[in-house]
């Protein structure tokens, strides 16, 4: 392990068993993540983000998931393998999770101040007091005042609960914090002032942060470096100036073309042609070779590898196999 | 010239609640040309939807006049409205739950023809549908298969050839490919471009993505809590927008690139309730330029040369707000 390197997964591979078929959510991925980085997870549904998620998290449902092969290490440690007692002291405490819908994150029946004292209580071992003074000063600092622990998230805003879940995410100081969509269900004003928020906070914390979402507007703005998934597989993946100066896999550069440019006028979208395949059937060889402009007859044959094609810009296509 | 197909006037829409009457349209004016798209933005709760619905009368208007083809729609019965309804059509946004999960892909782009008896012949129907399958870009094999079995695409397409069936004039697309990944989204919006040219549509395209508004819209319409604040062609809002909230909206967007950087305006707290709004400007709580005669006097939307139109009562004039 690198000695900045706080998380690396390598030859990652979580499959799905069901009665239709297997489904290949995570193949063989390859990850580094380094202290106080900001990596962006980006894909189209079904692409495998959120399952990369609970992979790290370990909570992948099993059945039908299961995790076939690869380590996740974390800190210098292999969290596949450790039991559950273990992993319980790791979740919420150093590796926490932010979701997508604040509503369904936030317990209805609990005053928002007792939510984030629970984490405090369970991983800090402090009293029930200090807990809920600790949780109203992680209230303050996600820009919500303090009186206001008493209230019930049906009682705030939707930015305000995302909010709320962010003070819990962060509120024993995690050394990684994954957001799956964290902006998603917000308006963009609010979008705006949570994402503005993330960042200071992650900057105060010195927080690296796994950025899950399929809005390259989002990770041009917050992220370090970027992995683009499709069908399951890391495509490509660089630091952020590379990847939005140079893209090289003809997906990314299709999701590219697809984005309305808000800077310029174009008449027509370049939109990738045909449809996200269907994953228990995935195509042979490279999984976008129906979809792509540039594919040749090997590519329905041939698996691409990752390949490193210049130090640091990982591309899996055989376009660049040499 | 330019011809005007729709023109709204004073639009009214109120919902009674129990805390109080719910102003989710207030007051709304606008025109669109035939042709044209004028595109509708705004955050949740801002009336964008509602405004849609009433413009089709799928909502009853408390006040105002909609003047579509010269003739105020409003005063129709509903004989007189049914035959209306045939130039006017809508696309919704969830192609999940506006198609009907027991009808089969034909049956449901023939139901607008069935309904308004347009054949008497089945092969003719059969015909028009396989036709408008075609223009939509579903393959024929597709006729007999169910919504459950498409992805959102291929269900936002039928959605698309059910609105064109009658052969409308004018189609609201309300929020059509919120629900779709980007690189679908770009198909769906490229069809919408050929199918607006090749039949000569008029949209009025509702949504809260303001890139995709800014690449289908010719004008466009900012509305906050039940009001129109500001109202341009794309290219002059996008350069120049005049009111504090748009400045605010178009500031907050993320842009997929790293070659530019954005001055942003971060607003503070959420959209206050639209239930009894206060008298004055809207944004007023959450405006920084705010100054007592804001508090006290509803900014009218007003024309300030080039067919642009700002409800605010320091255009042009920010800066001196702040004295």
């Amino acid at each position: 392990m690198k000695d900045n390197n706080l998380l690396e997964i390598k030859d990652l591979t979580i499959h799905y068993i069901t009665n239709d078929g297997t489904v290949r959510a995570v193949e063989n991925m390859n990850l580094e993540i380094g202290k106080g980085e900001t990596l962006g997870l980006v894909g189209e549904t079904g692409a495998g983000k959120t399952t990369t998620a609970l992979g790290i998290m370990q909570l992948v449902p099993d059945p039908p998931g299961k995790i076939v092969g690869g380590e996740i290490i974390f800190e210098g440690e292999n969290l596949i393998g450790k039991s559950h007692a273990e992993l319980r002291r790791i979740r919420g405490n150093k590796i926490s999770m932010i979701f997508q819908d604040p509503m369904t994150s936030l317990n209805p029946v609990m005053t928002v101040g007792d939510q984030i004292a629970e984490v405090i209580k369970l991983h800090q071992k402090s009293n029930a007091k200090d807990a809920l003074e600790k949780a109203k000063e992680m209230l303050t600092r996600v820009g919500i005042p303090a009186e206001r622990s008493k209230e019930y998230p049906h009682q705030f805003s939707g930015g305000m609960r995302q909010r709320v879940v962010i003070a819990i995410a962060l509120a024993c100081n995690p050394t990684l914090l994954i957001a799956d969509e964290p902006t998603t269900a917000l308006d963009v004003t609010i979008q705006a002032q949570v994402l503005d928020l993330m960042k200071k906070l992650k900057d105060e914390y010195k927080t690296s942060m796994i950025m899950i979402t399929h809005d390259l507007g989002i990770v041009a703005e917050v992220c370090d470096k970027v992995a683009i998934m499709y069908a399951g597989n890391v495509i490509e993946y660089t630091d952020k100036n590379r990847l939005f100066k140079d893209p090289k896999h003809p997906y990314t550069i299709g999701l590219f073309n697809s984005i309305p440019d808000i800077e310029e006028d174009e008449d027509r979208l370049k939109p990738i042609k045909g449809l996200m395949p269907d994953p228990t059937d995935l195509p042979s060889g490279c999984p976008f070779h129906p979809r792509c402009d540039k594919a040749t007859a090997i590519c329905a044959e041939k698996a691409p590898q990752n390949t490193e094609i210049e130090p640091g810009h990982f591309v899996k296509c055989l376009l660049f196999e040499a | 010239m330019q011809e005007k197909l729709l023109e709204v006037r004073n639009l009214k829409k109120y919902f009674n609640t129990k805390k109080g009457l719910l102003h989710a349209v207030d007051d709304v004016n606008f025109y669109i040309n035939r042709g044209e798209t004028l595109g509708l933005v705004g955050e949740s709760g801002c009336g964008k939807s509602t405004t849609g619905r009433v413009v089709l009368r799928l909502l009853e208007a408390t006040g105002g006049e909609i003047i579509f083809e010269g003739s105020d729609i409003l005063q129709y019965d509903k004989y007189q409205m049914r035959e209306m309804r045939k130039q006017m059509q809508i696309v919704f946004q969830d192609p999940f739950a506006s198609l009907n999960p027991r009808m089969s892909v034909s049956e449901i782009i023939a139901e607008p023809l069935v309904v308004n008896k347009v054949f008497s012949n089945r092969k003719e129907m059969q015909a028009r549908v396989k036709e408008l399958m075609e223009t939509v870009g579903l393959a024929e094999r597709l006729t007999q298969t169910y919504p459950h079995e498409l992805d959102g695409g291929r269900r936002q397409r039928i959605g698309i050839a059910r609105a064109l069936a009658l052969r409308p004039k004018f189609i609201v697309q309300d929020e059509p490919v919120s629900a779709l990944d980007v690189s679908i989204q770009a198909q769906i919006l490229n069809l919408m471009a050929d199918l607006q040219k090749e039949f000569g549509l008029t949209y009025l395209f509702i949504s809260h993505d303001l890139s995709v508004v800014k690449h289908v819209s010719d004008r466009i319409a900012v509305m906050y809590l039940g009001k129109i604040v500001e109202l341009s062609d794309y290219k002059s809002m996008f350069k120049d927008p005049k009111h504090p909230y748009t400045q605010a909206l178009l500031s907050a967007i993320p842009v997929p690139r790293i070659d530019i950087q954005r001055e942003r305006v971060l607003l503070e707290g959420d959209v206050p309730s639209p239930i009894n709004p206060p008298d004055g400007c809207r944004f007023y709580g959450r405006c920084r330029y705010r100054q007592d005669i804001c508090k006290e006097t509803t900014p009218e939307l007003k024309n300030i040369g080039e067919d642009r139109f700002v409800a605010c009562h320091f255009t042009n004039n920010l800066k001196a707000a702040v004295k």
